[in-house]
């Protein structure tokens, strides 16, 4: 499978990754190139092979449901861009 | 005395405790050294006086006999991990002026074991690479040359000439043990990013199995490859400094809640009776005849230890690559999805919400990485899922089986190259095709695809006077194994003669 430019457009959009006119086809190159390689993938028979979920067997650890952190909105906000008083701030959402 | 640049973390402790020198020496010592490496670029961040507070805390500690297993030992911390307090980028623009109001547990483990910090390595963007070459930082310049390279310290401060890379991700870790800038510094290794860059150095380098380290407070690439392990100048300091940073963690749910072993006690175990494992699907087309060569001595320094040498097979060896760069971009795509100018780093202005997302990943990333996520993306998104995604994790298990299959037949471990080639130039490799690049991890990333540990030693110079590495693959929580075989080899080998500090004449 390869990706055309239409394609790349869409990905950086989904990517959130604004991508210049100028530079779509040089990713649309790299992408492919990705992609051709990954494509001997398709010669492997993986029937009946379940995918991998966890790649060291073990149980999930599960703890009680308590309060262990919190309280620390200062910590939380310190490296924040944009902030006013306990919020971060961001450009309007809804119109 | 020997230079207290030049000690092994073993040397050092012994020097500490016997107070032949004092921590404070040890780390004045090297923050002299970095002072004079500046032109490598290995260290993104130097913390002199924090590693002279710390080193002055464990001269209190050792004068009243209450000295930890690290006590004084100055390390360098991949810019990878967060730093309480302490400016850490994972070597990207994005992340520019964060400091982390919390520590890692690989770090935090270090410090309570009586560690100093002497600042932050410089590494591939994100961890995304094999040379260094990504980093947001600049390049590192590896402490080794070609012999007859017209590599110099130029007079302005900089490097002449063309200079080799290091490797990567872990580059600024790797080429700053290499040149005594510390005398153990931690890495991360998602497909090799700590044994391609021990390999290249002359260092040893051992991705422990996954879950043996927290991945707690370290910045994310892809969560179900990621692991730390340490860089050090021989075996036994890779198991004092991996022991140390191993352990259970609450706030990591994939880190094992097992014992963290005596690794330095295992280590004298040897390889006799032990069965090592040669895969044949290892020999690649084209290998070099100095690759193939080393590997066969490394066979035969096994074989002269007692251990008996078995032909294996991992047959889906040849999927493993292609199928991390399925797996690995579309974790990391969905990890980097915080990175949106909101709640740290760089944040570009535009005219809605989604506009100022584009904006600041578009000036935060670098290249590869824009790439990698824009890959990970692609593979996630819909209809696209089953044929990619779905597909590499079942592929996934194909390489897991391998392993199972071959250690079911009682092999202790297994002997592989550790990379393809000797390091190569900067600017040499991947500029056109990024596959080129990737290809540097062959070796290594069959290893993070099953959740092993594996274990780089150095064991050779090749032709042009430069380190080759080999590796050893242990079964799941068995680093005791690789640390045993691996100063096996070390011993036949001899420890490699590490540069001179060429370049502290800049």
């Amino acid at each position: 499978m390869s990706v055309d430019q239409k394609t790349v457009r869409r990905i950086a959009h989904l990517a959130r990754i604004a991508v210049q006119e100028q530079d779509v086809p040089h990713l649309q190159g790299e992408l492919n190139a990705i992609l051709s390689f990954v494509e001997q993938l398709n010669e492997v028979n993986v029937e009946g092979v379940e995918p991998m979920t966890s790649v060291t067997p073990m149980t999930m650890k599960k703890r009680q449901d308590g309060v262990t952190d919190g309280d620390s909105a200062e910590k939380v906000l310190r490296n924040a861009p944009a902030r006013e008083d306990d919020f971060f701030v961001v450009p309007k959402v809804i119109e | 005395m020997t230079e207290l640049t030049h000690l092994t973390i073993a040397e050092a402790r012994d020097g500490l405790k016997s107070k032949t020198f004092s921590a404070t020496e040890l780390a004045k010592a090297h923050i002299g050294a970095i002072e004079k490496a500046r032109a490598l670029n290995a260290y993104v961040l130097e913390t002199p006086e924090k590693a002279l507070a710390m080193a002055k805390a464990s001269d209190e500690r050792i004068a009243k006999g209450e000295a930890g297993a690290l006590e004084g030992i100055p390390l360098g911390i991949k810019d990878l991990f967060c730093t309480n307090g302490v400016e850490s980028t994972a070597g990207s623009k994005i992340l520019k002026g964060f400091k982390p109001p919390y520590e890692s547990t690989v770090t935090q483990n270090l410090w309570n074991d009586g560690a100093v910090m002497l600042g932050k390595l410089n590494m591939d963007e994100f961890a995304m690479g094999s040379s260094n070459e990504t980093s947001a930082f600049g390049p590192v310049v590896s402490p080794w040359r070609r012999v007859g390279s017209n590599v110099s310290a130029g007079s302005s401060g900089s490097i002449e000439g063309t200079h080799l890379v290091p490797g990567g991700s872990s580059g600024g870790s790797a080429a700053a043990v290499a040149a005594r800038l510390c005398l153990g510094a931690t890495a991360t290794d998602t497909g090799g990013s700590i044994r391609q860059p021990a390999a290249f150095t002359g260092t040893v380098g051992i991705k422990p199995t996954y879950g043996r380290c927290s991945r707690w407070g370290t910045v994310a690439f892809a969560s179900s490859l990621d692991q730390a392990g340490p860089i050090t100048r021989t075996v036994r300091d890779a198991a004092i400094m991996l022991r140390s940073m191993s352990g259970a963690d609450p706030k990591d749910t994939t880190c094992a809640d097992l014992p963290v072993p005596d690794f330095e006690a295992a280590m004298s175990r040897g390889v006799k009776g032990m069965k090592i494992g040669i895969p044949k699907e290892y020999r690649v087309d084209g290998m070099s005849p100095e690759i193939e060569k080393l590997w066969q001595q490394g066979t035969e320094w096994l074989r002269a230890a007692g251990a008996e040498i078995v032909e294996v097979s991992l047959p889906h060896t040849k999927y493993a690559l292609p199928a991390y760069y399925i797996v690995a971009p579309a974790e990391a795509s969905s990890n980097l999805a915080r990175y949106d100018g909101v709640r740290y780093g760089i944040r570009e202005n535009g005219k809605d919400i989604s506009d100022m997302y584009e904006k600041t990943r578009a000036a935060g990333f670098g290249r590869e990485v824009k790439r990698r996520v824009m890959i990970g993306t692609y593979v996630l998104s819909a209809g696209y899922y089953d044929a990619y995604y779905v597909r590499a994790q079942k592929i996934r298990t194909l390489i897991k089986r391998d392993f199972e299959e071959v250690y079911a037949q009682g092999i202790h471990a297994i002997l592989t190259p550790a990379t393809p080639s000797a390091a190569f130039g900067i600017g040499e490799k991947g500029s056109g095709d990024p596959v080129e690049m990737y290809l540097n991890d062959i070796f290594t990333v069959t290893v993070n695809m099953a959740g092993l540990p594996g274990i780089a030693v150095p064991a050779g110079l090749d032709a042009q006077g430069l380190p080759l590495g080999l590796q050893l693959i242990g079964r799941a929580f068995d680093e005791e194994t690789l640390f045993a075989a691996g100063q096996v080899i070390e011993d036949a080998a001899g420890r490699i003669e590490l540069p001179g500090a060429w370049w502290a004449g800049a």
